[in-house]
C-alpha cells in the first residue's frame, strides 16, 4: 500500500446560497481545491453526498459533477453514508490511490439544503434513521441526539449549561472562520434560552440547514512531496470506519457512540497514535451532545468527562486539545455531505499553518471524526505532517 | 342453546371539554343547557384516536374477559359506526387484522346513525345462535361529529363498546334472554356523502323519533317476554343527551334506580353507535348474578334494537379483569379548551 | 413517504407487535429479523410482544417532521417492553410532558399515527400511554 498525502483543499463560504445551485456550489469548491494542489487533471473523483435526490431531485450525480468540471470521462462515483458521506468520499479514494488504481483523486462533498422547506429539509434528514420504526412515529435528528442527551445526562450527570458550552465555544470559534455560515457570539445563556427544538436540546444546541461544498486533491506521497513547494505535506496516517445499529431500540448503550469508539481504534492502529498524539480535531457536533460524546469515544476524555471538560474549556483554540477550530457544525454549517470533507479541509489548514486568526500552535497530527444519522455510522482519519 | 356475551370492554378517550367551553365561544347561556340536556362535559378524542383505534382497544379489553377466547376461533366481527374513517374501505379489516381475527372471519362496517353498535351485536348474537360460528363480535364507537355552533356539538363525544358473542355455557356472562328490533321511515336526522356535519329535525328528533321508537322496540320486547319494569334491575336506553334516556325510562315505568347506572351521557356526551352500548358495559360491570338487564337503543332514520339480557354467576368473576366504564369515565381526564378542541376536531381551516 | 403497500407488508408487527424470536438463542427481534443480530441464527418463532414497558429515554419534539404537522409538542419515548425488545413511539395523553421520566411505566395503545393527506390511506400503530 502506498502512502497517500492531501495536496490541496477547497472551501467556499457556506450559508443560505440562494443564487447558487448544486452543480455551482460543486464546482467552485473542486476548482478551489485543484487549484490549491496545482493539478488540472485527475484520475478519479469521489461525490459524497446523502440525498441530492430528496433535496434537489438529482441523482446521477458524480457524472454530472465530473461533466460540470469538464471532465467527462474520468471515472467518477458518489458514495453515502449519511452525514458521514464525505469522509466516506475521502476513505474510497484513499483506498484506490493507495492501491495503485489511481494517482491523482478529487474527493468532494457536497448539499444542497435550501431548495426544499424546513419540513421537507427535516424528513429528508430523517431518511437516515430507521424510516419503518423511527421515523415512521415522528422522530427527527434532534429528537433522536436529544434522547441520547437525556441518558447520557442520567447516566452521567451531563447538564444543559455543559451541553451549551460546545456551542459558544464552536460560535466563537466560527467568529474567526470567514467560510463559516454563522458569525455570532454566542453565550451559555443565549443557548440555554432558546427555543426548545427537541427538550433538551434548544435551537442553539443545533447545527443548521446549509448549502455548501468542500473538496480535497489526494495524490501518492512522492507526488505531493513533488507538488509541496515549501509547504508541509499533510499524509493521510490512518483511516477508520465502522457502524452500528441505526435504530436506537437495538443499542445496548445509549450514552456511548459505539461506532466512532470502533473507527476511532482502527484509525489509531493504523497510525500508531493515541488519542493523547492529537493536537486537534474537528469533530461532527451536529448537536452539542454529539461533540461531548464522540470526544468521550475518541478517548479524548474518559467516560462522563466530555461535558465537564467542554465547560472548562478544555477543548477550546488554547485548550488541552483544541476541538472544531473551524467553528464545527454548529458555526461552520453543516451541508450534510460536505461536512466530513471540510473537517479535512480545516485540519490540513491547521497541519499546514494556514489557519489564520484560528490557528492551533504546533499542530502536527490532526483527526477527523464525522458520523452517520445517530451514529449508525462513523469515519475517523488522522493526518500528520511528515 | 344458550347465547350471551362472553367478553366485553369500553374504551373513552382521556380529553374532555366542560359544556361551559363551548358555550362561551357561541355566547350561549351554559346554565340553561346544563339544566335542559342535562350534559356537563363529553369526551373528546385526541388526533390518533378514531373508530378504528377505539374499537381495537375496547375489543382488546372484551378479549381480556373472555375466558382466553383465542381471536383466530371469532368468526363474525362487525364495526358500527357513522364516524367510519374511510368513506369506501371498512373499519373492520384493519380491526379485525390487529385483533388477529382475520383472515377466517365475516367482517363488515354497519351504519344505522346511532343504533349501528346494537346492529353488530345483534348480528353477532344470530350468527353463533344459527351455530354459523363459534363466537361473533359486535362494536359500536364512534367519534362523533357535530357542527360547530349547533345543539349538537355540545353532546358529540367519543367512546367505543365491544361484545364477543359465543355460546360456550361457561363462559357465558350474560345470556340473550330476547331480541327485538322495530323500525320505521322517519328523517329526524341524517348526514349526506361528502357533507363534514350532520343535520337534524331540531324538535322533530324528539316525540315521533327518539321517544316513538324506543317505547315501541322496549314495550315490544316487554310483551314478548312477559317482563315488566319492575324485574329488570338495570335499564339502558341510548342515551344523546343527559335528560332524553331518563325522560323515556320514566314514561315506560323505570325508577332511576335501576336507570342510573347506565346513564353516562351526563358526563361522557352522545357517542352515537357507542352510546347505549357503553351504558351496557358500566351495567355489566357492577350487575350480579341472576339479574335481568333491558338495552334499547335508538338509531336516527329510524329504528330501535332491544336485548334482554340474564347476568349468570361467571360475570363477577370477570368484571375485574378490564378497565371499568366508570372508572374510565371520572379518572385520568385532561381538560381542553375549545380552541384545542377545535384543532383536534379539524374544526380549523387549514393552509393548502 | 409510506405508500399502502408499504404500511401494508408492516401489519403484523405494527398492528399485533409480532416479534422474532430466536431458536437458537433466544433473543427477541422486533421488527422480526432475518437473521438474529445476537448469534446469526436463521430460524425463528414468531412471538407476540406485551404492551407494557417502562420508559428508557425520551424527548419533547417540538418541531416535527412533515406529515406531523400541527401536533407538536410530540413527546417520543423509546420503550422496554416486558420481554426486553425495545421500540420508538409516541407518548399519548400526557397532561403535561415535564412530568415523563425515564423509567415511567406506559402500555401501548393502537392509534393512528399519520395519514397519506386527506385523501390517502391512514397509517395506524401503537403509541404509549402512561400505565
Amino acid at each position: 500500500m502506498r502512502d497517500v498525502a492531501i495536496i490541496g483543499v477547497g472551501m467556499i463560504p457556506w450559508g443560505e446560497l440562494w443564487e447558487d445551485s448544486l452543480r455551482t456550489i460543486w464546482t467552485r469548491a473542486a476548482v478551489a481545491a485543484l487549484e490549491d494542489a496545482g493539478v488540472d487533471t485527475v484520475d478519479l473523483i469521489t461525490v459524497g453526498c446523502m440525498s441530492s435526490g430528496l433535496f434537489v431531485g438529482q441523482e446521477h450525480l458524480a457524472s454530472m459533477v465530473a461533466d460540470q468540471l469538464g471532465m467527462p470521462g474520468v471515472p467518477a462515483s458518489r458514495v453515502e453514508s449519511a452525514c458521514a458521506s464525505g469522509s466516506l468520499a475521502l476513505r474510497h479514494a484513499f483506498a484506490e490511490v493507495a492501491a495503485g488504481l489511481v494517482d491523482i483523486a478529487l474527493v468532494t462533498g457536497v448539499e444542497k439544503m435550501t431548495d426544499v422547506d424546513g419540513g421537507a429539509a427535516t424528513y429528508t434528514l430523517g431518511t437516515a434513521a430507521d424510516q419503518e420504526y423511527e421515523s415512521f412515529h415522528g422522530i427527527t435528528f434532534p429528537g433522536l441526539y436529544a434522547m441520547m442527551a437525556r441518558v447520557h445526562m442520567a447516566h452521567y450527570g451531563t447538564t444543559s449549561r455543559q451541553m451549551a458550552a460546545v456551542s459558544m465555544k464552536n460560535h466563537a470559534n466560527g467568529l474567526l472562520n470567514p467560510n463559516a455560515q454563522y458569525h455570532l457570539k454566542v453565550s451559555i445563556d443565549d443557548v440555554l434560552s432558546s427555543t426548545p427544538v427537541a427538550e433538551p436540546l434548544h435551537l442553539l444546541d443545533c447545527s443548521p440547514i446549509t448549502d455548501g461544498a468542500a473538496a480535497l486533491v489526494i495524490a501518492p506521497i512522492d507526488r505531493a512531496r513533488d507538488l509541496a513547494g515549501r509547504r508541509p505535506v499533510v499524509r493521510i496516517a490512518g483511516s477508520g470506519m465502522a457502524t452500528d445499529t441505526i435504530a436506537l431500540a437495538d443499542r445496548e448503550d445509549l450514552s456511548r457512540l459505539r461506532a466512532v469508539e470502533l473507527s476511532a481504534e482502527r484509525a489509531y492502529a493504523m497510525a500508531g497514535k493515541k488519542p493523547s498524539d492529537i493536537h486537534v480535531a474537528e469533530v461532527h457536533d451536529c448537536f452539542t451532545i454529539a461533540e461531548i460524546m464522540t470526544t468521550e469515544a475518541l478517548g479524548f476524555f474518559g467516560p462522563g468527562e466530555g461535558g465537564p471538560a467542554a465547560e472548562k474549556g478544555w477543548t477550546a483554540l488554547d485548550g488541552r486539545i483544541p476541538v472544531n477550530p473551524s467553528g464545527g457544525l454548529k458555526s461552520k454549517g453543516h451541508p450534510v455531505g460536505a461536512t466530513g470533507v471540510a473537517q479535512v479541509c480545516e485540519i490540513v489548514n491547521q497541519l499546514r499553518g494556514e489557519a489564520g486568526q484560528r490557528q492551533v500552535k504546533d499542530a502536527r497530527v490532526g483527526l477527523t471524526q464525522n458520523m452517520g444519522g445517530s451514529g449508525g455510522s462513523s469515519i475517523v482519519h488522522i493526518l500528520e505532517v511528515v | 342453546m344458550k347465547v350471551g356475551i362472553i367478553g366485553y370492554g369500553a374504551f373513552i378517550p382521556r380529553r374532555r371539554i366542560k359544556l361551559e367551553e363551548i358555550a362561551a365561544v357561541w355566547g350561549a347561556d351554559a346554565t340553561s343547557y346544563k339544566r335542559g340536556l342535562q350534559l356537563h362535559e363529553k369526551s373528546v378524542p385526541g388526533k390518533d384516536e378514531d373508530t378504528i383505534t377505539m374499537s381495537v382497544e375496547a375489543a382488546r379489553r372484551a378479549f381480556l374477559r373472555s375466558g382466553g377466547v383465542e381471536p383466530e376461533r371469532v368468526g363474525a366481527l362487525y364495526i358500527g359506526s357513522e364516524s367510519h374513517p374511510y368513506a369506501v374501505k371498512p373499519s373492520g379489516t384493519v380491526v379485525g387484522e390487529a385483533l388477529g381475527i382475520t383472515p377466517v372471519a365475516h367482517v363488515a362496517d354497519l351504519e344505522f346513525a346511532c343504533k349501528a353498535g346494537t346492529e353488530g351485536m345483534y348480528l353477532a348474537h344470530s350468527l353463533v345462535k344459527a351455530g354459523e360460528v363459534s363466537y361473533a363480535m359486535g362494536i359500536g364507537a364512534d367519534t362523533s361529529q357535530g357542527a360547530p355552533g349547533d345543539a349538537l356539538e355540545y353532546s358529540t363525544a367519543a367512546g367505543a363498546a365491544a361484545f364477543l358473542f359465543g355460546a360456550d355455557e361457561d363462559r357465558i356472562l350474560a345470556e340473550v334472554v330476547a331480541t327485538y328490533s322495530w323500525t320505521t321511515d322517519t328523517p329526524d336526522f341524517w348526514r349526506r356523502v361528502h357533507m363534514h356535519y350532520p343535520r337534524h329535525g331540531s324538535r322533530f328528533t324528539g316525540e315521533p323519533a327518539y321517544f316513538r321508537h324506543i317505547t315501541s322496540s322496549a314495550k315490544g320486547i316487554m310483551e314478548r317476554t312477559g317482563f315488566e319494569p319492575k324485574d329488570f334491575a338495570h335499564a339502558v336506553f341510548h342515551q344523546p343527551n343527559g335528560k332524553f334516556p331518563i325522560r323515556v325510562g320514566k314514561r315506560l315505568g323505570f325508577t332511576m334506580e335501576q336507570l342510573e347506572t347506565g346513564w353516562l351521557s351526563p358526563w361522557l356526551g352522545n357517542t352515537y353507535s357507542g352510546a347505549s352500548p357503553m351504558g351496557l358495559t358500566a351495567v355489566l360491570d357492577i350487575a350480579r348474578p341472576g339479574q335481568l338487564i333491558l338495552l334499547t337503543s335508538f338509531g336516527s332514520g329510524a329504528g330501535s334494537d332491544s336485548f334482554v339480557f340474564r347476568i349468570t354467576d361467571r360475570l363477577p368473576e370477570v368484571q375485574e379483569l378490564a378497565p371499568i366504564t366508570r372508572v374510565q369515565l371520572d379518572n385520568d381526564k385532561i381538560y381542553v379548551s375549545y380552541g384545542q378542541y377545535a384543532s383536534l376536531r379539524g374544526k380549523i381551516r387549514m393552509g393548502e | 413517504m409510506l405508500s399502502p403497500a408499504r404500511a401494508w407488508r408492516e401489519y403484523p408487527q405494527r398492528y399485533r407487535l409480532e416479534a422474532s424470536r430466536c431458536t437458537e438463542c433466544g433473543k427477541i427481534s422486533y421488527p422480526p429479523r432475518v437473521v438474529c443480530p445476537g448469534c446469526r441464527g436463521r430460524q425463528f418463532e414468531t412471538v407476540t410482544l406485551s404492551r407494557e414497558g417502562t420508559v428508557v429515554t425520551f424527548t419533547v419534539v417540538h418541531v416535527p417532521p412533515a406529515g406531523f404537522e400541527g401536533q407538536a409538542p410530540l413527546i417520543l419515548a423509546l420503550v422496554e417492553l416486558k420481554e426486553g425488545a425495545r421500540t420508538m413511539v409516541q407518548l399519548a395523553d400526557v397532561p403535561d410532558p415535564s412530568q415523563v421520566r425515564i423509567g415511567m411505566p406506559v402500555r401501548l395503545e393502537f392509534r393512528k399515527i399519520a395519514e397519506e393527506g386527506e385523501a390517502g390511506t391512514i397509517f395506524y400503530g401503537h403509541k404509549a400511554v402512561p400505565a
